[in-house]
């Protein structure tokens, strides 16, 4: 099965599983690392990848994946071609609020390789929010963190209420018009 | 500057004296506006009209020479207020006043022996480039009892940079690029007397790689008959303990085969084009080398007409596309300074 599918498996008990698809390994576990330090009272799982689609070999084994993260790297235009080449592989069940891109490196403006515009279109493209972030900033992670654990937490199903397409229509919302993008 | 009366305000109709001030300062900040909007994020735009300056005369070379071949430092400058053309010659006067003092609290400035400075304000008509333009404004140090030797040279320009003229408000003169080749400890007493006596602000004008894939790609094109040598682009690696670069030079008969390939469009250069052109050469990196070069930073672009580095660092080294330079560095620091 070459797309990633939401819906495929069933979701393990008091537990959910994120999924951070970016070729920056070292982002990447810094915010893994982050994410495990929050205190939750469920079990997080974190998966990690530089591409889709994920090895078929071990599928068995993976739990249910509640939330995709793309993390772009503004300074490498490498990144960003990859994102666009693993979004592919994802199923369109997923883009009903269970992605959500990351933008890193955006601060400084000087050294972006990648338009700011660039990423807000494909994340609009894909009817996704996007969180701005710089990881090298420890607050700034723990923040960052904390809003998509919060994201998880609503995409895995544990907030009563809240499912993630009403949530990601919020955040929709908040992005404003995009008429800018035009 | 006199503000509108408030009834002005409330029926925002055109009436005559302090009125019509008020309806031309609505215009401005509207324009303003408008440009920052197609800027958001300082993002480059999608396409550039290739430039039709009319060519220099030829003895315009001898007036420019000083720009060419020489490493300058690339500033943007917010609009100067109160400044005039007609009182360059005080502008020297004070400014060598300046620098002696500096020079007598033993600040130092680099020079062997006693060495006397002498400070010239000159306008710059060679850049020109419409009738509404305003000519550059050229700052010469010289050490007389040395040759006479220049020391240092400071130049504002404002090279096809019609539309924000259009915006400045009255009293501030626009001239958002500044050039600067000599010694450090030089360009801060002046930078800081140019702070000062015209209330503006200097800030470095650093080079995304964005735009120097543009400029890698719009130079290639040019054409130029003699002087040829290869292009080469520097790129820096991110993440390593030690700063890396690689560099990779193309022949320039070869970077041009490809650009005019490419470039298929007569009078303007679209950002297509110029991904198209990066990511070529970025792959025949790869085929070769098994290096995403687009995972690096480009930090680097020499080519025969000129040489320019992401911190803001250029060397001109032809004449000919002088204008073109100097006109998508203004755009670039009017970016910077909205």
């Amino acid at each position: 099965m070459s797309t990633l599918a939401a819906f495929g498996k069933l979701p393990t008990l008091n537990s959910a599983t994120i999924l951070l698809v970016g070729t920056n390994e070292i982002f990447q576990q810094q915010l893994a690392e982050t994410i495990l330090q929050e205190k939750q009272d469920l079990k997080i799982n974190i998966h990690l990848a530089d591409s889709l689609p994920l090895p078929p070999e071990r599928d068995h084994i993976r739990p249910r994946i509640d939330l995709i993260v793309f993390m772009v790297n503004m300074q490498s235009k490498h990144s960003y071609s990859n994102i666009e080449a693993s979004l592919v592989h994802v199923d369109a069940s997923f883009f009903l609020g269970k992605v959500c891109f990351l933008a890193t490196g955006a601060g400084r403006l000087n050294q972006i390789s990648i338009e700011v515009n660039a990423v807000l279109k494909l994340a609009d493209l894909y009817c996704s929010p996007v969180l701005f972030c710089e990881l090298e900033c420890e607050k700034i992670r723990i923040a960052t963190a904390q809003r998509l654990l919060r994201m998880l937490r609503i995409c895995a199903g544990h907030m009563s209420g809240v499912s993630a397409l009403s949530f990601s229509s919020l955040m929709k919302s908040s992005i404003g018009d995009s008429s800018f993008l035009a | 500057m006199e503000r509108a009366p408030t009834e002005d305000t409330a029926s925002g109709r055109k009436t005559m004296g302090h009125g019509t001030n008020f309806i031309s300062t609505a215009h401005l900040s509207r324009g303003r506006i408008s440009l920052k909007r197609g800027n958001l994020f300082g993002h480059t735009p999608a396409k550039r009209r290739i430039l039709q300056t009319p060519r220099m005369q030829e003895n315009a070379d001898a007036r420019i020479g000083f720009l060419l071949r020489k490493q300058l430092t690339l500033y943007s400058v917010t609009p100067l207020y109160r400044f005039s053309y007609d009182r360059l010659q005080e502008y020297s006067r004070q400014l060598c006043f300046v620098i002696a003092a500096e020079k007598q609290k033993g600040l130092a400035i680099h020079v062997e022996g006693d060495l006397k400075l002498k400070v010239k304000f000159s306008s710059l008509s060679v850049l020109k480039t419409s009738e509404k333009g305003q000519a550059g404004v050229l700052i010469q140090v010289t050490a007389e009892n040395a040759g006479p030797k220049v020391v240092w040279i400071g130049c504002f320009c404002c090279t096809c940079g019609d539309d924000i003229l259009e915006t400045v408000m009255e009293d501030f003169t626009c001239f958002p690029l500044f050039l600067v080749n000599g010694a450090e400890s030089l360009s801060a007493i002046i930078g800081t007397w140019l702070q000062q006596t015209f209330d503006c602000s200097f800030s470095l004008l650093t080079i995304s790689p964005l735009n120097l894939a543009w400029m890698a790609a719009m130079w290639t094109g040019y054409k130029i008959e003699h002087h040829k040598r290869a292009m080469e682009l520097t790129f820096s690696v991110p993440g390593t303990s030690q700063p890396l670069d690689i560099s990779y030079a193309i022949h320039a008969e070869d970077a041009k085969a490809l650009w005019d390939s490419i470039h298929t469009t007569q009078q303007e250069v679209r950002q297509e084009q110029v991904n198209l052109f990066m990511d070529g050469l970025c792959y025949h990196f790869y085929r070769h080398f098994k290096i995403y070069l687009s995972a690096t930073r480009l930090v680097k672009v020499s080519t025969s007409v000129a040489c320019v580095h992401s911190d803001g660092k250029i060397k001109i080294l032809h004449s000919a596309y002088l204008m073109e330079i100097l006109a998508l560095m203004t755009e670039l620091a009017i970016s910077q300074i909205l």
